[in-house]
């Protein structure tokens, strides 16, 4: 791994969030809201909503305004709310806060479970356990968030009553609270997760299962376990690196529905609630977050994959 | 082509998904003219009922009969997923293989570029899209088949860029064909059974993400029958009757399921080797 890798890789990062700063700023144009009409509400004088505009620099033209907004945002301001009032950055990266300890649990968990699925299924291709494995993976995939959450809150809330339905618990305030808040939404967020990465684990695991240089192995009289554990895993779960970072993409969306219905103050639910009362700054704030979010993810899966890919050792 | 059905169908994935999505197909097609009751009318005094002859999977909030109601939602959840797919993928199979035709800097640019869209979580993009244009159903297919495209231009571009190198390309190339005729012609046709292969999976995504957008409020509006809007009302009255949640939930996870499966049968039937 060169130091150009990194480099080339840190361009892209700045393309894609320039890029994505462009879709933003495009789409909150066209909204249509008028940011004026949204501070000082219906029944403002047209002087005063003129005098706004001018004030917030909305009459200049549009490249002008995509201007001065990034200008801000490179000085680390991501503007006002024209909801509350208040700075956006902070807001939104302390719900950020919040929705990254809700996926890195959710990850957590998926890795835990879905890499020894994975390997049951591959080793036992075509047997029974492989079988419940591939079943489990599709009703995973095939059920939205939205209603194993529902369905979850149903059980385990309403019905047996083990866990609160909705809410959320700072961990700091109340370690057993905050955990016990957190049980149904990281269940919830990681059972797409876990269908799709033990699927994946299996097919890469019997791709390498099939090559020539296990079959030697098996063939110089070394045990199975011995050729999985030594020679096939190592291989295998490579790719699920990458395959884990681009997941984070599904993750962030299903942290938007999945705050919305446990109630929890992440950036998920701060960009619903913006988008639902078309608070134009604190949208483009939102996602700029969660695209530079996923780009940082992706980046960081890249240079580790370079890394091991580099050092793998049969030793 | 009545090989490719039976290897097809060989296969336990494409036997159960043909299966499956023709079950679907039938409640499209006919859903609405068996639907036993009318999936609009309120009867109050039907509120909550389990399942029974009259009704067979029983009553909602509003005494409506839910499988009446499944039966013709199924239009609005699963036509709108295949329309959405289906312009989603026409487009980000142009962009795709585009790309990969003009290669070198363009094609860097284009791939670099739809990275950096495919950075915004596809419901997230639906959410703005939808916002942008005003919540409707029409309105929400355009979301998800714009969300849809850059991932499929991706898919495509892979595939195109192999076709590129092939023989006959070349040959048109230096028989001089326009860009168009070559890109519409003579790469499109090629790179279509693997898109075919993706397209059908992505399907049930769509199904997912429609029913997420009506679910959050913002794709079909009451009293439609949509499936993920009929989870969302049954939110507040669950623990009265789980069935109202229970049945659109299962009809969901069905289509997705079933598309699911079609497609990993129909990846097997075209690589017969593995």
């Amino acid at each position: 791994m060169s130091p150009n890798y990194i480099a080339k890789r840190l361009v892209m990062i700045v393309y894609t969030l320039f890029i994505v700063s462009l879709i933003v700023f495009a789409i909150t144009q066209i909204l249509p809201a008028d940011a004026a009409v949204m501070m000082l509400g219906e029944n403002a004088t047209q002087d005063a909503l003129a005098a706004l505009r001018e004030n917030m620099g909305l009459n200049a033209p549009v490249w002008q305004q995509y201007a001065i907004w990034l200008g801000h945002v490179l000085q680390g301001d991501l503007g006002t709310s024209l909801r509350t009032g208040q700075p956006v950055g902070p807001v939104m990266f302390e719900a950020l806060g919040r929705s990254l300890l809700l996926a890195f649990l959710s990850i957590g968990l998926m890795l835990v479970l879905a890499i020894p699925l994975g390997i049951i299924a591959a080793v036992r291709r075509g047997k029974i356990a492989d079988m419940v494995v591939s079943l489990i993976s599709y009703a995973g995939v095939a059920l939205p968030e939205f209603v194993t959450a529902t369905v979850a809150v149903l059980v385990f809330a309403d019905l047996m009553k083990w866990l609160p339905p909705t809410g959320y618990v700072p961990l700091t305030e109340n370690f057993a609270g905050g955990i016990a808040h957190l049980v149904l939404p990281v269940c919830v967020i990681s059972v797409i997760l876990i269908a799709h990465v033990s699927r994946m684990v299996r097919s890469e695991l019997v791709d390498v299962l099939h090559t020539d240089y296990i079959r030697a192995a098996r063939l110089k009289g070394i045990s199975r376990g011995q050729v999985l554990r030594r020679h096939a895993l190592r291989n295998a779960l490579l790719p699920t690196i990458t395959i884990v970072a681009l997941d984070v993409g599904y993750l962030l969306g299903g942290v938007i529905v999945v705050e919305e219905i446990f109630a929890i103050p992440g950036i998920g639910r701060q960009l619903i609630v913006a988008i639902q009362a078309r608070d134009l700054p604190a949208i483009q704030a939102g996602v700029l977050i969660m695209a530079a979010t996923y780009s940082i993810v992706n980046f960081i899966a890249d240079i580790l994959y370079a890394w091991l890919d580099k050092r793998i050792q049969y030793g | 082509m009545a090989d490719f059905i039976k290897r097809l169908l060989r296969t336990p994935q494409g036997a159960i998904g043909v299966l499956l999505v023709l079950l679907v197909l039938v409640i499209v097609l006919f859903g609405p003219m068996l639907a036993p009751h009318d999936p609009e009318t309120l009867a109050p005094l039907t509120r909550y009922k389990g399942p029974s002859a009259a009704y067979w999977l029983g009553t909602d909030q509003y005494g409506r009969d839910i499988f009446s109601r499944l039966l013709i939602g199924a239009r609005a959840t699963v036509v709108m997923a295949v329309l959405a797919t289906i312009a989603g993928t026409l487009l980000g199979a142009f962009v795709g293989t585009t790309s990969a035709f003009l290669g070198g800097r363009a094609d860097e640019l284009i791939m670099r570029t739809i990275d950096a869209v495919m950075s915004i979580p596809s419901l997230l993009f639906a959410l703005l899209v939808v916002n942008l244009l005003g919540s409707s159903t029409v309105n929400a297919l355009i979301a998800v088949a714009i969300a849809f495209a850059p991932g499929m231009a991706r898919i495509t571009r892979s595939v195109a860029l192999s076709v590129r190198k092939q023989d006959y390309v070349n040959a048109a190339v230096a028989r001089g064909e326009s860009s168009a005729y070559i890109i519409l012609r003579e790469m499109l046709p090629n790179v279509i059974a693997p898109i075919i292969v993706e397209m059908t999976i992505r399907i049930s995504f769509a199904v997912m993400l429609f029913a997420t957008l009506s679910f959050l409020g913002l794709g079909a509006q009451p009293p439609a029958a949509e499936w993920g809007l009929m989870v969302s009302e049954a939110r507040r009255y669950m623990h009265l009757s789980a069935g109202i949640l229970i049945w659109p939930s299962v009809a969901i996870a069905v289509v997705a399921v079933g598309f699911n499966l079609l497609g990993d049968g129909l990846r097997d039937a075209l690589n017969p080797r593995t």
